[in-house]
């Protein structure tokens, strides 16, 4: 891949509402062509920083670089990005061209070219024909479609957008997930968006930028956040997650094991990454985890063969089964008192009638599964 | 409790379908209403006396209407009306974009200057502006328009403060973020005021405006203190009028005040819903 | 909302017309008949502002305490008459249905737009001798004066009309005509944004209709209640119009002193005085409402 600049550059950018740092020293580098997702909780900064890149916040300190130049004096109305808002914020007064239109009437751009440009756009969206529509006639979808096609049409070179899928049902939310990616594909340019919903970040995204009170807590791939989360946060925000102390008892560059009292003892086939102390915290996502169906014997999932005697094995007892249809969740209270959920696939049609409440279970996990997190 | 038609029996909340309840507001509306009926009523009355009934006629209209200083009087209000109510929409919708938009110093003070002249008692504001007149040695024979000047300035000033609570009220239901599109579009300050923010403003500058022509035209107190003797302005002259007596004269000049009064009425009532329909459409 | 900095052009420009206006026409004005209060009269057109308490001093002498004291009364009782009047209808506007209610709040509010003026006007045909509140009931009267005749009672004499116009009656009839709509609008917006399954769950304890009113409607509805009281009372209290067309010669109220000293007695300094204690009594009114909405608020 040849070395590219990166179209918005973030240099060490912070946002203070009086004491409050809403955005807290933050530096990244988003690529052109990406389609780039900040995820977090709300208040933790992500809408925030989208507005200082969109020109509407001042970065009480740092700088923000769109294709290299500095935005430190420019006007939102000058900035080469267009925003998708929240609340879509299409004009109620005017009509569906008229709004995809404005930015180019602004521009002084002729009449003729500005209803080719118009008709191109929306039939982008997949309006066509819904130009002399007035907004208020149209579901909040279309009006959805209709910011996207007003800020696509003035070709930025950074399309920024805010919740964009929020505001939908679910059904429709997972429609325009696929749409989306697909439109950024189609049409080139980077994308930002901002979400509090992890689904919609994993689906979409090429880089997730995950956000925790100001701070990014881990910048990485969807399938790198999910398996080799960086920290507690984003190890319980991104999916769901078991989390045990422990105390690291080897340490190798290749191999490692942590003495949980919650869990027992926990072997991998890695080397624990970062600076190494001897508390740690164990990180076990629950689809990982094998459970022993009683009487089938280890062979019918597969043996922990990989880990030495007494390392990544279990018992307790089921202490509640929450039947998903294509999956079941259960909570085992282990033997040492803590909590552990565990996710199991429905493979068959009949696998969920295997355990019932207080069934006394076993088992265990292989030794790539776990990850040691540091803080 | 029964209902009085045997329908459905009445919910213990449904306090509007008693009978009891619907008299007392019957009443209520009967008391409202029946002297002003009575009076337009009245007005047709072919007697000069009007106790008794005599018959129907359009001659004290044509009374009404060819009285001259009663008709010079109501081009001046009416003339006064438009004037005030054309520069408080102005200064109104300034004041509340001022206060909608921005913190500033003294906001508190400036938004309880704003509301004072709604609250305070109409005799003070009357002889404010009647003092402030002689103190300044405002001139008392202009030509008209202009010895309206007075009177007018006095209407612009306990008008706007209603126009800003309109528009104020109207721009709370504004969504911020469409001003930002309007410039993350390319529009500039100005250009996203006139195509998003004005547009939004407008329902509310219009009620704003009727609201205030409404005002200035049903004044009487500010107005008897700002009149000069060479100033006849509408109420003041059926105030004389009626002094002295009631005449079906006097009637027939009410009844088209009222008539005027319900049609602006029921424009702005339309204009309300209107707005109200507009701000579902965001 | 922005801080004024951000765009200090944008700010001068929608806010220096409104204020000017404010200070210039409205705050001066009243500024100079504060101080005129504490003035006297030198001449027939020269007040010397000599810092004096001498009008204050002199409203509060019987004759004229008496005036306000009325004045207090009578907007007082206009007050709980449009309370009591109005309570009712705006509950049943709260809880009518909803094809009745914009209709109901028009019939309530109509009046209220048509000229004050006319409106007491039409009272004044109403009321007067050979009004037509007199004339019914003289024909009520008589009629049922031919009934009583019937019963072999000795027939009632010729009817005298009764004195509806000119006296206190009157002005308070007409100021609660006048003022009813000013009670019924904040009792209805008050009442309606009452949560109805309190009342649901008050009757559902036990409680009757009328102790669900008292206990529960009224304290969550103190603010609006509030709120239509000071707006029935203070504009009352205030009043020029109504005392001074259906008033007698005794039912003088403040207001029409106050005009009396500016356009006949010439006592500039007394009449300022006398606006002012007017205008005192308006600030401690809405003081009083404030503090109350801020209680209301605080409880919630």
């Amino acid at each position: 891949m040849e070395d590219k600049q990166p179209i918005i550059s973030i240099r060490n950018v912070s946002k203070r509402f009086g004491q409050v740092a809403a955005v807290d020293n933050v530096s990244l580098n988003i690529m052109p062509g990406e389609f780039f997702v900040l995820l977090g909780p709300s208040g933790c900064g992500k809408t925030t920083l989208l507005r200082m890149i969109a020109g509407f916040e001042i970065p009480t300190e740092g700088q923000i670089l769109i294709d290299g130049q500095d935005m430190a004096k420019v006007p939102p109305n000058k900035r080469p990005v267009n925003m998708v808002f929240q609340s879509y914020a299409v004009f109620p007064h005017m009509s569906v061209a008229d709004n995809v239109g404005y930015g180019l009437k602004i521009a002084g751009v002729g009449k003729a070219e500005r209803e080719s440009r118009v008709a191109e756009a929306l039939e982008l969206v997949k309006l066509d024909g819904f130009g002399t529509r007035k907004p208020n006639q149209l579901s909040g979808g279309q009006r959805q479609r209709v910011a996207l096609a007003r800020s696509l049409v003035m070709r930025p070179k950074v399309l920024l957008l805010d919740e964009p899928l929020s505001a939908l049902d679910a059904k429709l939310r997972a429609q325009m997930q696929f749409e989306l990616a697909d439109l950024q594909d189609h049409v080139g340019i980077t994308f930002i968006t901002v979400t509090h919903d992890q689904d919609e970040a994993l689906s979409m995204a090429g880089r997730i930028a995950v956000m925790n009170k100001g701070d990014i807590a881990q910048l990485a791939t969807p399938s790198d956040l999910y398996e080799f989360p960086a920290n507690r946060f984003v190890a319980d925000f991104v999916g769901s997650v078991n989390l045990f102390e422990g105390r690291l008892t080897l340490d190798e560059p290749d191999r490692a094991a942590v003495d949980c009292p919650g869990l027992g003892k926990v072997y991998l086939n890695h080397g624990v990454t970062g600076p190494h102390g001897a508390d740690v915290w164990v990180a076990i996502r629950p689809e990982k985890i094998y459970l022993h169906v009683p009487g089938a014997g280890k062979a019918i999932r597969g043996a922990a063969e990989d880990a030495p005697e007494g390392h990544n094995f279990a018992r307790g007892q089921i202490k509640g089964m929450s039947y998903l249809g294509d999956i079941t969740l259960y909570d085992i209270r282990l033997e040492s008192g803590a909590m552990l959920r565990v996710s199991r696939p429905n493979l068959s049609r009949r696998d969920q009638e295997d355990f019932t409440w207080d069934d006394r279970v076993s088992m265990h996990w292989r030794a790539d599964s776990a990850v040691v997190l540091l803080n | 409790m029964i209902g009085l038609g045997k329908r459905t029996p009445i919910a213990p909340l449904e306090y509007t379908r008693r009978l009891w309840m619907r008299a007392w507001v019957g009443l209520v509306l009967f008391f409202l209403y029946a002297p002003l009926i009575t009076l337009v009523a009245f007005s047709f009355n072919d007697s000069r006396r009007n106790i008794v009934w005599r018959g129907f006629t359009f001659k004290y209209y044509e009374k009404a209407l060819n009285n001259d200083s009663l008709m010079e009087a109501l081009v001046n209000s009416i003339t006064i009306a438009a004037l005030a109510t054309a520069v408080s929409v102005v200064l109104g919708a300034l004041a509340a974009v001022m206060l909608w938009r921005f913190r500033f110093p003294m906001k508190a003070a400036a938004e309880g200057a704003m509301a004072l002249p709604i609250v305070v008692p109409e005799i003070c504001m009357g002889v404010a502006m009647l003092v402030f007149f002689a103190k300044i040695g405002f001139p008392t024979d202009l030509p008209w328009p202009f010895n309206l000047g007075a009177i007018t300035i006095a209407h612009i000033t306990f008008c706007f403060p209603f126009v800003t609570m309109v528009v104020r009220s109207r721009l709370a239901s504004f969504n911020r973020e469409e001003e930002e599109a309007a410039k993350d579009l390319g529009a500039n300050e100005w250009q996203a005021f006139r195509d998003v923010l004005l547009p939004h403003m407008k329902p509310g500058l219009v009620a704003g405006a009727l609201l205030a022509f409404t005002l200035s035209l049903d004044d009487f107190v500010i107005t008897f203190f700002t009149s000069g003797p060479n100033t006849v302005t509408f109420p003041v002259k059926v105030y004389s009028m009626v002094r002295f007596s009631v005449t079906p004269e006097v009637n027939a000049a009410s009844a088209m005040v009222i008539a005027l009064t319900v049609i602006l009425t029921t424009i702005t009532l339309k204009m309300q819903s209107r707005m109200g329909t507009i701000a579902q459409g965001h | 909302m922005e801080s004024w900095k951000n765009h200090k052009a944008l700010f001068a420009a929608v806010a220096t017309a409104p204020l000017t206006w404010l200070i210039l026409f409205f705050l001066l004005p009243l500024g100079i008949v504060w101080l005129y209060s504490f003035g006297t009269n030198q001449g027939l057109t020269q007040i010397d502002i000599s810092g004096t308490f001498a009008n204050y001093a002199r409203a509060l002498e019987p004759l004229y305490l008496g005036i306000l004291w009325k004045s207090v009364l009578v907007a007082g009782a206009t007050t709980i008459i449009c309370l009591v009047v109005g309570f009712p209808v705006a509950l049943a506007i709260v809880f009518a249905s909803d094809k009745w209610k914009p209709w109901l709040l028009l019939g309530i509010m109509l009046p209220f737009w048509t000229n004050l003026l006319i409106r007491t006007y039409a009272l004044m045909a109403v009321l007067r001798t050979e009004g037509y509140a007199n004339q019914t009931i003289g024909w009520l009267h008589d009629k049922f004066g031919g009934l009583m005749t019937l019963g072999g009672l000795p027939p009632p004499g010729a009817y005298e009309p009764m004195h509806l116009l000119y006296n206190n009656f009157a002005v308070i009839f007409g100021l609660v005509y006048v003022h009813l709509p000013f009670m019924v609008l904040p009792l209805y917006a008050a009442l309606d944004k009452l949560d109805k399954s309190l009342i649901e769950a008050s009757l559902d304890l036990g409680a009757g209709h009328l102790r669900t009113l008292l206990m529960i409607v009224a304290p969550l509805a103190a603010p609006g209640i509030i709120s239509g009281i000071i707006i029935t009372f203070v504009p009352a209290l205030g009043a020029y119009l109504t005392p001074d067309l259906l008033g007698g010669p005794d039912s003088q109220m403040i207001a029409n002193v106050i005009e009396r000293q500016f356009k006949r007695a010439n006592d500039w300094p007394f009449g300022a005085a006398l606006s002012f204690i007017l205008m005192y009594a308006t600030f401690i009114a809405i003081a009083f409402q404030a503090m109350k909405a801020r209680q209301a608020e605080a409880r919630q």
